[in-house]
């Protein structure tokens, strides 16, 4: 293993005090291993999120106006804990209620679940959306159901918005729904991800395969192939989401995320034939990332995130956003 | 003999078992991480081994004064120490016990199997998994069921915590040929056949320790 670590034990620890030097807007609870916006604003839905480390900038990058008012930092590929998730509710809160915002893994949603709980016991409201939507995972009935990846970004952002514009708690709760349940994501792995406790690659992935369908902590996707012209792999993950959801007809907005050990010519690569495909397909592409949103530690990779949009959607897009890793308009 | 099978678990009978489990854990912990590299990814050993350091750290500085502040405090720690589902399910089998118990300052078989029991149900209702779902509950369960048939039958205390921790070690090895249904391990499907299940060997592990602390104890 070969990382920009001191201590693998204290990755964490060391990365969030490199966040609060960075980031003076941010207030950073090293006990609590929570980042908030350091002022909260008054009267507003907190929007809160959180999850295990190793996706960065998911989620503590995207705190600031406009977006979350705290991210709760797990360990490594691990679920944050509730006493975290309530401490994270205790700061940011000003009455107007929370929203939780959990991607679809077990540990996230029993400790986001005691957390609630704990929350509500402490007269906070607190209400939760639940991102599923990684299409790679067919069998939903007989697994832990579909994992939250790429729409996770796009709730954060669109529900952060219209919670800064002053919408309630059950409006807020209500597009951030939405969103979630129009989006779609898969992922593929060219390479493992090494977590720093562990030191080794979690998977073996040899030079000339491919995990297609890979989840965000190196889980199995729906086949091992072999690695094909990115051409052909920007074919399966948009035929993927394309066979799961309908594209046509709404504007869309698509996300292609690098895993972490991509280098972003290639994503841009990438994107260039998912545009192309898109189009062919009728489908109309309305707004666009391409970057680094949310990550696997160092696994080379890419996921690709559609989300059929409406024209609400569209505007709470465009609204002002200021964040770490994440800013237009402000 | 160097003590007396009085039948009943005091404090320190309790605060030597989660010694114990520490104890077993971190000589454990780089099996279980590697369990779950297999079929999940790759940390429980590290992070359970997390969990009951913290237990340990906890009851030397605040020792607790009955059984269920000791289940509660312990519990606590592990909730918020291991992350996961581990920890919250860890954590939910221990406040669900110092429930049960209230604040006894000791336990006999009958108490502990019935506080045992209302812990697994805590598990179940938690994590929505059913025995067979290849999860922890597949050993807690077992060793639950032994503990009350134990405790019915009149069977001292020692006896009943063994044959608990001998079910927990046979539901732990089923889990081998099984298809996971929940957690991580679910994602791999038919895949997650023939591998032992981490968390219900961290369980098997946990109920064992129990035994130990309790037959060391009482010589």
């Amino acid at each position: 293993m070969k990382k920009l670590i001191d201590a693998p034990s204290e990755v964490l620890a060391d990365a969030l005090k490199g966040v609060a030097a960075a980031h003076p807007e941010l207030a950073v609870d090293f006990a609590a291993r929570v980042v908030a916006r350091a002022t909260p604003k008054p009267g507003k839905v907190a929007l809160i999120s959180g999850g295990g480390s190793g996706h960065e900038p998911l989620h503590s990058g995207f705190v600031g106006p406009g977006m979350l008012d705290a991210a709760c930092a797990g360990e490594v590929f691990t679920s944050p804990t509730p006493d975290q998730m309530l401490a994270a509710a205790q700061t940011v809160s000003t009455g107007a209620g929370a929203l939780f915002i959990v991607k679809n893994y077990t540990g996230d949603v029993l400790n986001f679940e005691m957390a609630a709980e704990l929350a509500d016991a402490e007269g906070i409201a607190v209400k939760t959306v639940l991102v599923a939507d990684d299409v790679a995972v067919e069998d939903s009935t007989w697994t832990a159901g579909r994992r939250g990846v790429g729409t996770t970004v796009l709730v954060e952002k669109i529900a952060g918005a219209a919670a800064e514009e002053g919408a309630d708690l059950d409006a807020v709760h209500a597009v951030a729904t939405r969103v979630a349940e129009n989006g779609r994501s898969m992922g593929v792995a060219l390479t493992s991800a090494t977590l720093p406790s562990v030191g080794k690659p979690s998977f073996d992935l040899p030079e000339d395969e491919i995990e297609m369908g890979v989840g965000i902590h190196g889980e199995p996707g729906r086949t091992r192939a072999p690695l094909a012209p990115a051409s052909e792999i920007a074919d399966t993950l948009v035929s993927a989401i394309l066979a799961d959801h309908d594209f046509t007809g709404a504007p869309v907005i698509a996300m292609l995320s690098g895993l972490g050990g991509t280098p972003l010519i290639e994503l841009y690569l990438v994107y260039g034939a998912v545009a192309s495909l898109l189009e062919q397909r009728g489908i109309t592409v309305a707004r666009v990332l391409v970057g680094d949103y949310i990550t696997s530690l160092d696994m080379a990779g890419c996921s690709l995130t559609l989300l059929r949009a409406d024209d609400e959607m569209l505007r709470l897009w465009d609204a002002p956003v200021s964040t770490a890793a994440l800013r237009w308009g402000a | 003999m160097t003590g007396t099978e009085d039948g009943r678990l005091t404090v320190d009978d309790l605060t030597a078992w989660m010694l114990r489990f520490d104890e077993r854990i971190a000589a454990e912990a780089e099996h279980l991480t590697e369990l779950d590299s297999a079929i999940g990814d790759a940390d429980h050993g590290t992070n359970i081994a997390r969990g009951t350091g913290a237990v340990r750290r906890r009851l030397a500085d605040a020792p607790p004064g009955d059984a269920g502040a000791l289940l509660k405090s312990s519990g606590m720690a592990l909730v918020s120490t291991v992350g996961g589902a581990s920890g919250s399910l860890y954590g939910t089998l221990f406040l669900e016990m110092a429930k049960s118990v209230g604040p006894a300052p000791e336990l006999d078989t009958a108490v502990l199997a019935d506080a045992f029991r209302a812990g697994v149900a805590g598990v179940v209702a938690r994590g929505r998994a059913e025995p067979g779902d290849k999860t922890m509950v597949d050993a807690l369960q077992p060793a639950a069921e032994a503990l009350s048939v134990a405790a019915a039958g009149g069977r001292p205390l020692l006896e009943s915590l063994r044959a608990a921790a001998a079910a927990a070690a046979v539901g732990r090895d089923a889990t081998i040929p099984l298809v996971a249904r929940k957690g991580r391990a679910s994602y791999l499907g038919e895949r997650s056949a023939d591998h032992l299940d981490p968390g219900a060997t961290s369980a098997a592990i946990l109920v064992q320790a129990l035994a130990d602390a309790r037959s060391e104890r009482v010589g």
